[in-house]
C-alpha cells in the first residue's frame, strides 16, 4: 500500500537516478508536448526548473497543470535494476523570484549535474539562463515497469489524496 | 528548437534508441510510455510497440512522440543532447499491440548542429516576453553589470597605446606622471563611452539582435538585448564618459598646448563616426582603419603631446604596429559576427571577403606589423630593445592556424580570438618594455 504523497521506493530510486526525464504537458491545442529535463525529488514532490529562455512549457502548465514525468531512457536513467515509470500529477509553477528561488534546489541538481556549479559561477555570461522558474509536481498516479519492458502489464500505484 | 519537416524528423528519429509515445488519458492527464520502434523516413511514419494494451492511446487519438538522447559524463553531468518532438494521429493495431503514427508536424534540437549558447540566444525574445508578463527583470551584481556594460577588458586597446606614448616621451626626457595619468584617464573615458555608444548604435540598427552567435569577444555586451540595463542608463553612462573624457582633453589642451585639440577632436569624432549614422564607418568596411587610427596614432601621439608639448615622428611610427594589431583584433572579432552583420547591412571586411582572403588579410597585417618593428630599429627610429616584441610571432601564427581551423564555428573560434587580443596586448606591452629598457641602458 503506497504512502500518500510519497513515491513507491523503487520509483523514488528511479527518479533519484535519472539524469533526464520526460516532462509532458498539455499545450493550448490539447496536444501532449514533452520536454527532456532533470527531475529532482525531495521525498514528496518532483521538482524541475526551467529557464525563462524556454518558458513555453511554463505557460502550458499555468493553463493546464496536469502533467506527467516519465523515466524511460536506459542511458539517461542509470538505475540498477533498470525500470521504467510514468508519474502523473499536478504541477505548480513558482515564478515569484526567478533570480534566486531555484537556488534552493541546487543541492539536488548538483548531485546529478556537478558541472552546474561552474555554470552558476559564470552566470554573468548567460544571465537569462539563470532566471528560472521552479515546477513543483505533486504525484497522483504511478505506472511502473520493473525491467523496463512496456509490452507487459505495469504495476499501477494510485497516490490520489497525496500531499 | 527548430521546426522540422515530418520526413526529416522521422529520418532523424531513426538514429535514436527508443520512442516515447504521449497522449491524454481519460482523466485529462498526459501519459507517456516508451517502446522500441520502426521508422519509415520517406513515409513519415513511426510504429511503436509492442506495448501492453492497457497503456496504448485510443485509435484515432492525437499523440506526441519524443526521441531523446543524452550521454552521461560521470562527475560532470551529460552532453550530446538531442531530441525530436513529433505529432500525428495514432492508428492502433490491437492484434500486434503497435501504435502507428503518421507524423504531421515536428520540432527538434541537436546541440551538435546548434550549440547550446546559440540555441539559448535564439530564445531571448521568449524570455523577455515571459519576464515582461511577470513584471520581472534579469539581474546581475552591480560589478558584473558595470563590467559587461562597459566591456571593461577591452580597455587594453587604450592602455597599450597610451603607455607607448608615455614611453616615447620618456625617451625624449619629457615624461611626467601627472600629465601621463590625466591622458590615460581621458583616453579610458572616451574608450568606455565609445564601447557603450557602439552598443547603442548596434542595438538600434539591429546588428546585435541579428547576431545569434555572440561570444565574450564579439557581438557586443548584450546588456541591452537581455534587458539587464535600460537604453536610458547606457545613454547616460556613455554621455557621462564622453563629457568626462572631452573635459579632460580640453583641460589638457589648455594646459599643454592647443595642438592637442586637433588630435583630440579627431579621436572623439572617429569614435562616434565608427558606428553612428550618418557615416557608420564600420558598416562601410572602414572599421579597421578607424580603429587603427584611433587606438594607434591618435592615442599614442596624443599622449606624447600631453607629456612633451609637441608632436613626434617617432611616436607616430612607434604606434603603427600597435595600430595594426588592434585593427586585427576588430577584424578577427568580426568573423563570427559576419552573418548577423550582413543581415543588417553592416558590411565589414569579413562580410565582404571570402574566407581565404580574410585569413590572408590577417597574415599580411601581422607580418606588416612585425616588419615595421624591425625596420624601426634598423632605421634607428626606435630602440633596439623593441625587437623583444618579435617573441610574439608564434602567437600570431597560432591565431592564423585557429582561423584556418575554426573559421566557420564561432564558439570553437573563441581561443583564437582570445589569443589575438593577447597578441595585441603582449606585443604592445613588449614595445613599451623595450622603450623602458632602452631608456635605462642608453
Amino acid at each position: 500500500m503506497p504512502t500518500p504523497g510519497v513515491l513507491p521506493p523503487p520509483v523514488a530510486a528511479l527518479v533519484d537516478a535519472a539524469l533526464v526525464a520526460e516532462l509532458t504537458v498539455v499545450d493550448g491545442r490539447g496536444r501532449p508536448v514533452s520536454y527532456p529535463l532533470i527531475p529532482l525529488y525531495d521525498g514528496s514532490r518532483i521538482y524541475m526548473t526551467s529557464s525563462a529562455l524556454f518558458s513555453k512549457k511554463l505557460r502550458h502548465i499555468k493553463a493546464n497543470p496536469k502533467v506527467s514525468v516519465a523515466m524511460t531512457d536506459p542511458i539517461g536513467v542509470p538505475a540498477q535494476p533498470f525500470a521504467r515509470a510514468t508519474v502523473q500529477g499536478d504541477a505548480l509553477v513558482h515564478d515569484g523570484d526567478l533570480h534566486t528561488d531555484w537556488e534552493r534546489l541546487l543541492p539536488l541538481w548538483r548531485a546529478k549535474e556537478p558541472v552546474i556549479d561552474k555554470f552558476v559561477k559564470m552566470r554573468f555570461g548567460i544571465p537569462l539562463f539563470f532566471e528560472r522558474s521552479v515546477i513543483e509536481i505533486a504525484p497522483t498516479r504511478v505506472t511502473y515497469w520493473l525491467g523496463g519492458d512496456t509490452s507487459v502489464p505495469p504495476e499501477v500505484f494510485e497516490l490520489a489524496g497525496a500531499g | 528548437m527548430a521546426t522540422l519537416s515530418p520526413t526529416t524528423a522521422v529520418e532523424k528519429a531513426a538514429g535514436f534508441d527508443h520512442a516515447v509515445v504521449s497522449f491524454i488519458d481519460a482523466g485529462g492527464y498526459p501519459f507517456s510510455v516508451a517502446g522500441s520502434f520502426v521508422a519509415d523516413g520517406p513515409g513519415a511514419v513511426v510504429e511503436v510497440g509492442p506495448l501492453d494494451a492497457s497503456v496504448m492511446p485510443a485509435d484515432g487519438q492525437e499523440v506526441g512522440l519524443l526521441f531523446s538522447h543524452i550521454r552521461p559524463q560521470p562527475g560532470i553531468g551529460y552532453d550530446e543532447r538531442r531530441y525530436v518532438n513529433a505529432w500525428g494521429t495514432a492508428s492502433v493495431d490491437a492484434a500486434r499491440r503497435v501504435v502507428r503514427v503518421q507524423v504531421t508536424s515536428a520540432t527538434g534540437w541537436d546541440e551538435a548542429e546548434t550549440p547550446f549558447f546559440e540555441y539559448a540566444e535564439r530564445t531571448v525574445d521568449e524570455a523577455k516576453r515571459y519576464m515582461d508578463e511577470l513584471g520581472a527583470r534579469p539581474r546581475l551584481s552591480a560589478w558584473w553589470t558595470f563590467f559587461l556594460t562597459t566591456r571593461l577588458p577591452f580597455l587594453t586597446a587604450t592602455i597599450v597605446p597610451v603607455a607607448l606614448g608615455g614611453a616615447v616621451a620618456a625617451r625624449h626626457h619629457r615624461f611626467g606622471w601627472g600629465w601621463f595619468g590625466l591622458a590615460m584617464l581621458g583616453a579610458v573615458l572616451i574608450h568606455l563611452g565609445l564601447n557603450m555608444a557602439n552598443d547603442l548604435f548596434d542595438d538600434a540598427s539591429g546588428a546585435d539582435k541579428a547576431n545569434v552567435t555572440p561570444t565574450p569577444f564579439s557581438g557586443g555586451s548584450r546588456v541591452l538585448q537581455y534587458g539587464l540595463v535600460s537604453r536610458r542608463a547606457v545613454v547616460t553612462a556613455a554621455s557621462a564618459c564622453y563629457v568626462g573624457g572631452i573635459g579632460i582633453g580640453l583641460y589638457l589642451a589648455a594646459a599643454r598646448g592647443w595642438g592637442l585639440l586637433w588630435i583630440g577632436a579627431v579621436g572623439v569624432l572617429i569614435s562616434l563616426a565608427y558606428s553612428a549614422p550618418p557615416l557608420r564607418l564600420v558598416h562601410r568596411g572602414l572599421g579597421e582603419v578607424t580603429t587603427a587610427l584611433g587606438f594607434g596614432p591618435v592615442t599614442t601621439l596624443g599622449t606624447y603631446y600631453v607629456c612633451a608639448q609637441r608632436f613626434s615622428g617617432e611616436a607616430l611610427y612607434a604606434s603603427l604596429p600597435v595600430a595594426l594589431f588592434i585593427a586585427l583584433v576588430l577584424y578577427v572579432n568580426e568573423i563570427p559576427d559576419r552573418d548577423g552583420d550582413a543581415a543588417v547591412g553592416k558590411r565589414t571586411l569579413p562580410v565582404r571577403w571570402p574566407k581565404q582572403r580574410v585569413i590572408n588579410g590577417f597574415t599580411l597585417g601581422a607580418t606588416l606589423a612585425y616588419v615595421l618593428i624591425v625596420v624601426g630599429v634598423a632605421a634607428r627610429i626606435t630602440p633596439a630593445w623593441t625587437l623583444l616584441a618579435l617573441v610574439t610571432v608564434p602567437m600570431a601564427r597560432g591565431v592564423a592556424a585557429g582561423l584556418r581551423k575554426h573559421y566557420d564555428r564561432p564558439y570553437d573560434l573563441m581561443p583564437a580570438m582570445q589569443r589575438n587580443i593577447a597578441l595585441h596586448f603582449v606585443t604592445g606591452t613588449l614595445l613599451v618594455i623595450g622603450y623602458v629598457i632602452g631608456n635605462i641602458v642608453r
